[in-house]
């Protein structure tokens, strides 16, 4: 499996995973693509967690405003009906969560991995771009008709040079 | 005897999320304080002398969960307090690091609220009545 199929994978099963347990929803499915070069402009929430180590990325969450307020509805069991300081606060839990469980998949097959504190933004019309040159892998989860929207991008850090821990003369599980 | 439990995360949202499921436990508790990172939760070890149980993340700014499950072992007031790590560090290196500092349970973000009870339940018979 390439690392990139991993991570798709590793996205979809904790995305269904987080959401089942923590919000009461059944979220399948997510549709797969790449996204290069210059970033879509956002409107509504995005918060971004940084991935740290051997490997070193960023993972992200985006979504509407109306599904943030529904996140936190669900997550907090309270009733959420305008982005205020607990909806952005449950969108970065729910970026904690998701990434911080494809960051437990990684280390079985990269090695160590370090975790940042989640940042959020709202606001309208923003482009979000990671100064690494790496492609976004993005999977798109459709909500009530709106896409909840979670990328990842991850590349060797220079001292690394594909340092995996494999026994030597075994075969690599991720083609880079 | 009704107890003090502390909750120690830099997420409000996980703060209330654990605040309902330690309602829910059956526990008998008197009260419930927060604390957004490690500093403030020795704050609170200060000025609360009755808290008999600490749930705490790994992952937070100013002192991390690690830091603070340490410096609650080595204190002679504090050391007998069960520390519970709720994160969502899955790694062998973050488990194994608490276990050596005398974690009393690790608990994987994301939780059920059965997951907390069971957990607690292991942990806390005697200490407290569940």
């Amino acid at each position: 499996m390439s690392l990139q199929d991993f991570i798709v994978e590793s996205i979809r099963q904790s995305v269904a995973q987080v959401f089942s347990t923590m919000l009461g929803s059944e979220l399948g499915g997510g549709e797969f693509s790449l996204e290069n070069g210059t970033p879509e402009v956002n409107d509504g929430v995005v918060s971004f967690i940084g991935v740290a180590g051997a490997w070193a990325g960023t993972g992200s969450i985006s979504c509407s405003p109306t599904l943030a307020c529904r996140i936190c509805s669900q997550m907090l069991m309270t009733e959420s009906s305008a982005v205020d300081e607990d909806v952005l606060d449950a969108v970065a839990e729910l970026t904690n969560m998701v990434i911080g469980s494809v960051k437990t998949d990684l280390e079985g097959q990269l090695g160590p991995l370090g975790l940042s504190i989640p940042t959020v933004v709202f606001g309208k019309n923003f482009r979000a771009k990671s100064a690494g040159t790496t492609e976004w892998i993005v999977v798109r989860f459709p909500w009530d008709g709106e896409p909840l929207v979670i990328k990842m991008c991850l590349a060797p850090t220079e001292k690394s040079g594909h340092a995996l821990p494999h026994a030597i003369g075994t075969t690599c599980p991720l083609e880079v | 005897m009704d107890s003090d439990v502390l909750v120690v995360d830099d997420s409000a949202a996980i703060r209330k999320i654990l605040q309902r499921v330690l309602r829910q436990t059956g526990m008998s508790i008197r009260s419930i304080h927060e604390a957004g990172d490690g500093q403030e939760a020795l704050e609170q070890l200060r000025n609360q002398p009755g808290i008999q149980l600490v749930l705490t993340d790994i992952n937070m700014p100013k002192m991390d969960g690690l830091q603070l499950l340490a410096a609650v072992k080595s204190s002679s007031d504090w050391h007998h307090i069960p520390v519970v790590m709720i994160t969502t560090e899955g790694g062998e290196s973050k488990v194994g690091e608490a276990v050596k500092l005398g974690a009393a349970g690790y608990v994987r973000k994301p939780f059920t609220a059965d997951q907390i009870k069971e957990k607690l339940a292991g942990i806390l018979e005697p200490v407290l009545p569940i």
